[in-house]
């Protein structure tokens, strides 16, 4: 049994259909990248996985239990599922550390003392410590994002979803929030859905390329850039290597 | 001037009716408010009549309906009873719209940041949305609060003895009735002008850091 099961997701927007039959699986501590152009359905599927906009059909299990089943506590599922999004979305009205640490006060109703010495040292593992009183707005991106990845695991998740995190950085900034992402793996798992094929291929254990709402491909980083099978992955990859520069 | 120890016994109603409007009114404000943006469709339904009707009719027609038409289905009033009610429901109504508009000016996806750590819908509105949903609130509600101080004084009309009803007496018994009523005008301005300065302190108090000044969120024009 793998730690989290995708089975056959669909899901449509009116007459839309988005994701077209979708499985795959993440192990513990596994890092998996999803690549692909724009409007592929990958961040519809980060939310068909942790339940904020359920798939019309098809199964996702996470350590033995089924997310998609109505009747199961999905509150408490998500604790265990940190998502970290594109624009941040920290909240506003709290300083870096209540963001790390409301969670863990209102959710697992730990003590607010220990809330915050938690919460604390999760900045520093994202090296923020010295912001932990200021609020986003004092921010800049890359630390906006870096309070985002705290705030996602502080909870002590499973796997983590990333959704696009760098897309909406500066492209100096870019390199931190990949740094403490780099950290990161191996010690959590991640499904990261990216366009920085850099990290795709020196993080990835797997790589999965999606296209038109369904996986043409999926592998470690070496066979998908050295030897694709199909051709469109190697059309993708070419054309993003010439955009974004040959590692 | 002998008449002002009787002219200020109003001023105790006067500022009764005020406080108790506005507390009440934003209580009942807050639960229509958020029954008309996270309530099932029945209950969103029932909470936009409740404020078409309080704020597409007159304050003054609400209280004569109170005061001097209920009576005739056997709910009799004291007059300051029935000025608390209809200046309550009144500005509830009011303070519901003003919510309204600040909760919905809270982007959508800070409840979803709250859904993804496990909280619960309700847990995010109280913890996430409402703490910054009344912050934007607070120019919206200090206008409001202004503007329930000044029209506690249409209760005359139902024989509540406020401020003003005091001027009037006044006024007619010695026919003064420039200089009582410019005493009563002063009297307001200086209540207006305090609450509004408390109201900013706490306003500045809670601004969030880094953040500009709050929206102002369509204000009662009149």
């Amino acid at each position: 049994m793998h730690m989290l099961e995708v089975k056959d997701i669909h899901k449509s927007y009116g007459a839309c259909e988005i994701l077209k039959g979708i499985s795959f699986n993440v192990d513990k501590a596994e890092t998996k990248v999803i690549i692909g152009a724009s409007g592929t359905g990958k961040s519809t599927l980060l939310k068909c996985i942790n339940q904020l906009d359920p798939p019309d059909k098809g199964e996702v299990w996470l350590d033995g239990e089924e997310l998609t089943n109505p009747s199961v506590d999905i509150n408490r599922i998500r604790q265990k599922i940190g998502f970290v999004f594109q624009d941040f979305n920290l909240f506003n009205h709290l300083t870096a550390l209540r963001n790390v640490s409301i969670g863990l006060e209102k959710v697992k109703k730990i003590d607010k003392e220990e809330a915050r010495e938690r919460a604390l040292q999760e900045l520093k593992r994202v090296g923020l410590e010295k912001q932990a009183s200021q609020h986003p707005a004092q921010l800049s991106g890359g630390q906006k994002q870096r309070v985002g990845i705290a705030r996602a695991l502080a909870m002590d998740p499973d796997i983590i979803l990333f959704d696009e995190p760098t897309s909406a950085l500066d492209p100096e900034l870019i390199g931190d929030v990949l740094d403490v992402m780099k950290v990161l793996a191996g010690k959590v798992a991640m499904l990261v859905v990216t366009h920085e094929m850099g990290f795709a291929r020196n993080v990835a254990d797997e790589i999965i390329f999606m296209e038109g709402g369904k996986i043409i491909e999926s592998g470690t980083p070496n066979q998908m850039f050295q030897h694709p099978k199909m051709e469109r992955t190697k059309e993708f990859l070419g054309k993003t290597s010439t955009l974004y520069g040959q590692e | 001037m002998k008449s002002l120890p009787e002219l200020l016994e109003g001023v105790p109603v006067t500022l009764l009716l005020t406080f108790f409007a506005i507390s009440v009114g934003f209580a009942l404000g807050l639960l229509f408010a958020l029954g008309r943006v996270y309530g099932h469709k029945l209950i969103s339904y029932f909470c936009t009549a409740y404020l078409e009707v309080f704020r597409g009719t007159p304050l003054l027609v609400q209280l004569f309906i109170i005061y001097y038409g209920l009576p005739a289905i056997g709910i009799i009033f004291s007059p300051i009873q029935a000025a608390m009610i209809g200046l309550s429901l009144n500005s509830g109504a009011y303070q519901a719209e003003y919510l309204r508009g600040s909760i919905q000016a809270i982007p959508s996806n800070q409840m979803v940041a709250g859904r993804t750590l496990g909280m619960t819908k309700f847990q995010s509105i109280r913890t996430i949305i409402l703490p910054q949903a009344l912050r934007i609130s607070i120019p919206a509600w200090s206008n409001e609060l202004i503007y329930l101080l000044k029209y506690t004084s249409i209760v005359v009309y139902i024989q509540v003895r406020d401020l003003t009803f005091q001027a009037k007496d006044i006024a007619s018994h010695s026919s003064r009735y420039f200089e009582t009523f410019i005493v009563v005008a002063l009297i307001y301005l200086l209540f207006t002008a305090v609450l509004s300065e408390i109201v900013d302190i706490i306003e500045k108090r809670l601004r969030i850091p880094g953040v500009g000044v709050t929206n102002k969120v369509g204000l009662r024009t009149f």
